[in-house]
């Protein structure tokens, strides 16, 4: 798996033995300088030449993405920024200063965190319902898909096209779908509490069961909002933040790990048929246990493989919106809440764009940090670099 | 080293087309930019937009049948678009330059459409109609009367008469006051039947409050009044019948309903509070006999709750003057009427009112509420105050202190207020 910064020379990436490279390829040939690497770097600027024009062809291949990717996701980026730090309420234009339009500066931000009310209440609420959501779905999901794919990439399973379609069904439906058969399935009388009937156990009315999953496992010690968690962090006292997901928020958890954990087992999938068998082999005969295999073999050889699927969950995670829009919208006592909702709600509901824009971003940061975080552990010791700011590269 | 001379280099190039790209589009997406109210300046006729929130195909066709009277009597062409998520798609159309010219608009949200500067406020042109003062009330905020009123709908009692009849009761019976209600209430519970089922936010126990002469913000909409005294009365009420077992939320019977019509519909409720789209239980529940009361009245007299919509216009529409006009067809007496018979509605007006109740005389309690009903809430930014004091007064059932949640509803209120 190539990463971004691939340092090695176009000719290197787009050979055939680095064909899955094709996206530093197109990041290398993107520069101006009509460089197409370090090593060719001289030649290239020697006029005429066999390589000469590859920088204009470079630019033209590039083009359209840049035009598509600057046009639909840099601008409004930089449009939202902007709107995030003034108070406009959508019907003027954001940038005509004074037409019902302020710069309000950091204040939208300042408002998230330090000033006492509902909205910061609510964002708070979403921000530590999520972290729970993602808390749970990553891990989880990540686990899951890597079984999978380990079991339908093992030749000794019969009918391993029709399982790993089925693993991967899921995947391809539309979430939205998915989203309102769950709700059928856990309503109160649905399915799951007719199944968990038959076994003479009262289900709890999933979507409307506000308590914490955490808080109930202090309950079942007799714990109960006790002295030590009385105290407040950010407008919500610390027994209010060990809510742990509520039971409609475990539901939408358990979809989200089986919708996802097809797409991700395909990655895997795709890893683990890349590995050279001569290594397996070697490994056999070195007598290594499945497990010792798994552990010391296999799974450092799919690291980047790893590396993507944790990220893609990271950021898939902080932005989950679909399954809440459909099953709640942040009901019931606003334990569905997410940041991305909330920020859509707070834009287009409230018409508060500058407060809805600085959620986006601050979620935006969160996600940037704990992917950087995240890289940092599952970089090789003698690898790292600092966790934060520039190091030396090698 | 080299690495930062080519990523700078790309994020050059990067902003170069950007700015390219800007400055090819300039001129586009927010030109729209003045709050002036543009005024009608097309001559000839002219193209409306219509958005409405539709109730189903009975609505939408019966919309569709008067916008096109209309447009043929005046010489003009009405578009309807039914929505499917109303509150979305007009969130998205006001930040556009083209939003549709006339939509529905909650009372709800009055405050909120308002004060972003999205409504063109025309109540003046129109409120020779005589609407109901409750009503005008509803779509008035910061002393601006801003749109007319489509049509309402108030709550009153159901009562299903098989159960009332069982439980020895008569229609002499029916109640008149809260003791009253208490003790059918107790009589009409058992087993398990519950006397009265509500649903489980301030658009139902908010009845109580008013009975007890309180609502969530003063008549002028300029304080909160959610602490008052009669407001911590109301849901007093409502917790101690609750503590008697002889109320319940819809969420909290067992089995679980959605609503009070389909709690009265399961069984599970001899009375429920509702407004007369209680009629649709009667399709879910084809065996369901009941009947309707006016709700009883609290130690401030009568109370109900009221809840309309309204034919907004944009802000930015190009034809106000027509839109204006195409309203004024749309709230006639007849055309009320004719909406009333399509989709059963109640008209807005004091006249068509009347004629309402003639015709449909076992409606007469929903009507007879509009005299005394109180609107919603319609200050902006209280979606949030509210879902959140809902969110709490849901877990009644479970225990609680009202009191305390109407104390954090004046904070959040007031802040709101604030901005």
């Amino acid at each position: 798996m190539a990463r971004i910064d691939d340092q090695r020379p176009v000719e290197d990436v787009v050979s055939p033995a680095g064909a899955r490279s094709t996206q530093a390829a197109s990041a290398s040939a993107g520069t101006p300088t009509g460089q197409p690497g370090v090593p060719g770097a001289a030649r290239v600027r020697a006029r005429g030449g066999i390589r000469g024009r590859e920088g204009i062809a470079g630019w033209v291949f590039v083009t359209p993405m840049i035009v598509v990717l600057g046009l639909f996701l840099v601008i409004p980026i930089g449009m939202a920024l902007w709107v995030s730090f003034t108070n406009w309420q959508g019907s003027t234009n954001p940038f005509a200063i004074g037409n019902g339009t302020d710069v309000v500066g950091l204040k939208n931000y300042t408002d998230l965190f330090a000033r006492d009310g509902l909205t910061r209440d609510n964002f708070m609420q979403s921000i530590g319902n999520t972290f729970y959501y993602v808390l749970l779905v990553v891990p989880l999901q990540t686990i899951l898909a890597l079984g999978l794919a380990l079991l339908v990439n093992s030749t000794r399973l019969k009918g391993r096209g029709f399982f790993r379609t089925a693993f991967y069904f899921p995947s391809v439906t539309s979430s939205i779908a998915i989203a309102t058969v769950f709700l059928f399935l856990f309503s109160n009388t649905g399915v799951v509490n007719a199944f968990l009937g038959y076994f003479g156990v009262d289900g709890p009315q999933w979507f409307n069961d506000s308590r914490g999953l955490l808080h109930l496992a202090f309950n079942a010690v007799g714990v109960d909002d006790p002295g030590w968690a009385q105290g407040q962090i950010l407008g919500r006292s610390l027994w209010d933040w060990l809510s742990g997901p509520s039971v409609a928020m475990f539901v939408i958890i358990f979809l989200v790990i089986w919708t996802t954990s097809g797409t991700f087992m395909l990655m895997f999938i795709a890893a683990l048929q890349d590995l050279p068998v001569d290594v397996d082999e070697a490994a056999a005969l070195d007598g290594t246990t499945g497990w010792q295999k798994l552990r010391y073999v296999t799974l450092p050889m799919i690291k980047p493989a790893l590396f993507l699927v944790i990220t893609l969950g990271l950021i898939g995670t902080w932005q989950v919106f679909d399954q809440i829009y459909v099953m709640g919208k942040g009901k019931p006592a606003g334990t569905t809440l997410s940041p991305a909702y909330l920020s859509y709600q707070q834009s287009f509901g409230n018409f508060h764009y500058g407060s809805g824009a600085a959620m986006a971003f601050v979620v935006f940061v969160i996600i940037i940090v704990l992917t950087r975080v995240q890289r940092y552990v599952l970089t090789d010791k003698d690898e790292r670099k600092p966790l934060f700011g520039r190091g030396g590269r090698k | 080293m080299r690495a930062r001379t080519t990523r700078g280099a790309a994020v050059l190039a990067l902003a170069a087309t950007g700015a390219l790209v800007l400055s090819a589009c300039g001129g586009g997406g927010f030109s729209g930019g003045s709050n002036n109210a543009p005024q009608s300046s097309a001559k000839g006729p002219v193209k409306l937009t219509v958005m409405i929130g539709s109730s189903g195909d009975a609505e939408t066709a019966a919309v569709k049948k008067a916008t096109e009277a209309w447009a043929k009597k005046s010489g003009n062409t009405v578009e309807v678009i039914a929505a499917s998520d109303l509150g979305q798609q007009l969130g998205q159309a006001f930040a556009s330059t083209t939003p549709p010219d006339v939509f529905y608009t909650d009372a709800s949200k009055v405050g909120t459409f308002a004060k972003a500067g999205n409504l063109y406020p025309y109540g003046d042109q129109v409120k020779d109609a005589n609407f109901l003062p409750a009503l005008v009330q509803a779509f008035t905020y910061n002393d601006k009367f801003y749109c007319a009123p489509k049509d309402y709908s108030t709550l009153a009692l159901e009562i299903n008469t098989d159960l009332w009849k069982k439980a020895g009761l008569t229609d002499a019976d029916i109640p008149k006051d809260w003791a009253s209600l208490e003790a059918v209430a107790k009589k009409l519970t058992s087993g398990k039947v519950t006397g009265l089922v509500i649903g489980n936010d301030i658009n139902r126990s908010g009845a109580f409050i008013k009975q007890a002469g309180g609502w969530v913000v003063s008549p002028d909409g300029k304080t909160m009044t959610a602490n008052s005294a009669p407001a911590k009365q109301g849901l007093a009420e409502v917790q101690k019948m609750m503590k008697d077992g002889v109320l319940k939320f819809s969420s909290d019977t067992s089995p679980a309903t959605g609503w009070g019509g389909e709690a009265l519909g399961k069984g599970v409720a001899a009375m429920t509070i509702e407004g007369n789209w209680i009629s649709g239980a009667k399709k879910d529940f084809p065996n369901l006999k009941y009947k309707v009361a006016e709700l009883p009245a609290g130690p401030a007299g009568k109370g109900t709750l009221l809840f309309s919509n309204c034919w907004g216009i944009a802000a930015k529409s190009q034809h106000q003057v027509a839109a204006v006009d195409l309203v004024k067809s749309l709230i006639t007496t007849d055309q009320q009427m004719a909406f009333a018979d399509a989709f059963g509605v109640m008209p807005s007006t004091q006249e068509g009112a009347k004629a309402f109740a003639q015709k449909y005389p076992e409606s007469q309690p929903f009507v007879a509420g509009g005299q005394y009903a109180q609107g919603p809430v319609n200050l902006p930014g209280f979606d949030d105050v509210m879902s959140k004091f809902n969110s709490e007064l849901a877990t009644l059932g479970k225990g609680g202190n009202p009191d305390a949640w109407l104390e954090e509803l004046q904070k959040n209120g007031t802040a709101a207020m604030a901005g």
